[in-house]
């Protein structure tokens, strides 16, 4: 009975492990391409689908993973991870998750390795293929394309789950154990991707969409032609400026595209897009961005700007952002300060500076905003708050003209301009209910006017007055000024208003008045018996008249 | 040996009921598949290749990933197919069950039929919603996604348990242990029924057990 693995075992499960982790790498990243996945079964074995199943061979993506391991395996203390990472078509970027397969160090001495474990190997790997379809980037990755792109990254060694954001959730793929140790194969993915769950905003992004739908004119011209998103050899992808952040990491493109964003694209269109970029997150704490909006999609980092300054009042980033909204053409004149230098429309930037800020900014902005002022740019970003807030007056006056509140139709009562300073809540102007200004809308409020009461009920509200003129009926109701419909007021003496208004009322029936027909009724009562014996009388009279009508 | 039972419920609205139920039937079938055996001298064996392909769900914002086997897929469709059509037809509360049993044959000598003992079984309730506004029909999508999402993790983490599987059998003992009737793959023997229950549970007049593949060879 032997009690360590003999060297055949040892070189089998070594094999194993090793090409257990390629195909790992494999299923992961095809999982990502943003296509569906279909390999054929094969009834005979062909012997070269490890683990019986039929998982392709990506050549870039194995050279990449092999360059990472390095020959080596994971181990205890050293784990292969796969980062799957979003990156906008402006350069942002975020990491969606970390797939760990680590091993630890409780062995199964007793499991044999040519056939429990390899079989069990092949039962992870299954897992791993529905476990890949599972977790929230996959809904991303199938949407990829000229927005953003899903970028994946190989390195060995320890696990960095830092810049998953806070809360990041884990899903245990499986494990299997071996004689020399256990294989954990695990992924950690970020659960904030829709920032505003952790964000105090008093509105959700569906709003943005439709300020920016309704009360914003585009001026930018649609974007320049999208390219398909298309997995390419490594040749090309190797092109794009990614330097390597550490000595054994390498960032590897799967899908790739160049185009431009059209505008608002992200909260438009995405508005229930689970990952949206740090730009939209930032932007919707200063939700009058509706129209600088578009200025920040085509100049990026500007949007970063609030959630650096890490200042929670409204007030402070609306300034800086409207400043950036005028002086669009001049962005480095704000921003430059704050922005380490990462403003796209410098393009001569330091590739590694670019993707070290990128990186530093985007796991800034979605953790805590309160931490980036502890960034060596919160200085200098306190003073580009100042500048603008000492121009103030200029975007102020701007803002006025912008902010008109546009009411409905046949108005001409001019609407009190929303003003910045009066705003302490995001989208007060778009709140429903504003209620100083409808009070004063006369299309909401119209003026009283007299109602027409029907003769008969005003005889019965009356003293019994014939003269019953406008006074009695009138006594419910002020009548301050009657314009009616279509009437103009100077032209002719008797025009629609004055005519309406005298004969508004006109006198009572004095047979439709109670009291007098009472009376009259009661009287006439009485006196029909004499009445009738008059006519009794005169019965003659009567008949002579009758016959001389026949 | 006692019989691994797994229940999983979903709350689904009628159209949903057919693409929910194959996710789940899929993602246990790919893991209770293999590739065929093909049996050599000695008695080793040499295992054939399972393919495997992503469904994208037209009701649901869901993906899975089944074997690639058409005649599989068939198979399922139809029990599905019948069991989606029961639950319409039952008029009751909507609830119903689907049960996938994996099971091993002990052959008994004459004259005794064959055991069926199972070793697996998964239970899968439903229970029917109905919508009424095209709003509420959307965000079932997602969330009916969402809940087979965590499903399928359930189902994952079972499957990782490495709990009780037969034993690898010889070739005589193929049939009794796995399901050779397929041309590409070979599931462990399985058979799926369906119940459509009232609300205590208890099945009532329409009790319909299905058999889709022959277990009682009587």
């Amino acid at each position: 009975m032997e009690t360590d693995l003999n060297s055949q075992d040892r070189k089998d499960l070594d094999k194993f492990i090793k090409f257990f982790a390629l195909k790992t790498v494999q299923v992961i990243v095809q999982a990502r391409l943003g296509e569906k996945i279909c390999t054929r079964s094969s009834s005979s074995p062909t012997g070269s689908d490890w683990f019986n199943l039929a998982i392709k061979d990506i050549p870039e993506v194995t050279h990449e993973a092999k360059k990472a391991l390095a020959g080596q395996l994971p181990a205890v203390g050293r784990s292969m991870c796969v980062e799957i990472s979003l990156k906008t078509s402006e350069g942002d970027s975020m990491e969606l998750e970390i797939w760990c397969l680590e091993m630890n160090e409780k062995c199964d001495k007793e499991i044999k390795v040519s056939y429990a474990v390899y079989n069990r190997l092949s039962l992870l790997l299954k897992s791993l293929l529905a476990i890949t379809r599972v977790t929230p980037a996959y809904r991303l990755s199938r949407k990829q394309g000229h927005e953003y792109v899903i970028l994946y990254r190989i390195y060995f060694g320890e696990v960095q789950l830092n810049g998953l954001g806070e809360g990041f959730q884990t899903v245990r793929v499986g494990t299997v154990g071996t004689p020399v140790g256990t294989i954990t194969l695990s992924c950690a993915y970020r659960i904030n991707l829709a920032f505003m769950s952790t964000r105090h905003f008093e509105r959700t992004p569906p709003i943005m969409g439709i300020i920016i739908d309704h009360f914003v004119d585009r001026p930018y011209p649609s974007s320049s032609p999208m390219h398909p998103c298309n997995y390419r050899p490594t040749s090309e992808d190797t092109g794009v400026t990614y330097p390597s952040v550490e000595d054994s990491q390498e960032v590897c493109t799967t899908s790739f595209s160049t185009s431009p964003p059209s505008q608002c694209v992200f909260t438009v269109t995405k508005a229930h897009f689970q990952t949206p970029p740090p730009v939209v997150t930032d932007t919707l704490r200063v939700p009058m961005a509706g129209l600088a909006f578009s200025h920040q999609l085509s100049s990026s980092r500007l949007s970063y700007q609030p959630a650096a300054l890490g200042v929670g009042s409204a007030d402070l980033a609306y300034p800086v952002v409207f400043a950036a909204g005028l002086n669009a053409t001049h962005p480095h004149q704000l921003m430059v300060p704050g922005k380490e230098g990462g403003v796209p429309l410098a393009p001569n930037q330091p590739a590694h500076g670019t993707q070290a800020d990128q990186e530093r900014v985007a796991t800034c902005t979605p953790s805590d905003g309160a931490h980036c002022a502890a960034t060596p740019s919160s200085s200098e970003d306190t003073e580009t708050v100042s500048n603008s807030s000492e121009g103030r007056a200029s975007p102020h006056d701007v803002l006025e003209t912008i902010f008109v509140r546009k009411v409905g139709a046949f108005v001409n009562k001019p609407i009190n301009q929303v003003t910045l300073t009066s705003l302490d809540i995001p989208f007060a102007m778009f709140a429903p209910k504003n209620v100083e200004l409808e009070d004063a809308d006369p299309m909401v409020n119209p003026p009283d006017s007299p109602e027409t009461t029907s003769p008969l009920q005003g005889s019965l509200l009356s003293d019994g007055s014939s003269g019953g003129s406008s006074g009695n009926t009138q006594d419910d109701f002020v009548m301050i000024d009657f314009k009616p419909a279509f009437s103009k007021d100077d032209i002719l003496p008797m025009d629609l208003g004055t005519f309406y208004r005298e004969f508004q009322n006109p006198p009572q029936l004095s047979s439709l008045s109670i009291d007098i027909g009472a009376q009259s009724m009661a009287e006439d009562l009485d006196s029909l018996p004499e009445k009738l014996a008059v006519h009794e009388k005169n019965v003659r009279e009567f008949d002579a008249f009758v016959e001389t009508l026949q | 040996m006692n019989c691994r039972s797994e229940v999983l419920e979903v709350s689904v609205e009628g159209r949903q009921v057919e693409e929910a139920m194959l996710a789940v039937l899929h993602t246990v079938l790919l893991h209770r598949s293999t590739g065929k055996f093909h049996y050599k001298k000695e008695g080793t064996y040499s295992i054939g290749t399972v393919g495997t392909q992503d469904v994208d769900c037209d009701f649901i914002d869901f993906t899975y990933v089944r074997v690639s086997s058409e005649e599989l897929d068939r198979a399922l469709r139809k029990v599905v197919g019948e069991f989606r059509d029961a639950l319409r037809n039952s008029g009751g509360d909507g609830l119903g069950q689907m049960s996938l049993e994996f099971y091993q044959k002990k052959k008994s000598r004459w004259p005794f039929s064959d055991e069926c003992i199972p070793w697996e079984v998964w239970t899968v309730k439903v229970h029917v919603v109905a919508l009424a506004t095209e709003q509420e029909r959307q965000i079932c999508r997602e969330k009916v996604g969402e809940k087979l999402c965590e499903k399928i993790i359930n189902i994952v983490e079972v499957m990782n348990r490495h709990e009780y599987l037969p034993k690898m059998p010889t070739q005589s003992e193929l049939d009794n242990v796995f399901d050779t009737g397929l041309r590409d793959v070979q599931p462990y023997l399985y058979k799926i029924s369906f119940q459509i229950t009232d609300a205590l549970g208890s099945s009532v007049t329409t009790t319909m057990r299905r058999l889709i593949k022959d277990t009682l060879a009587l």
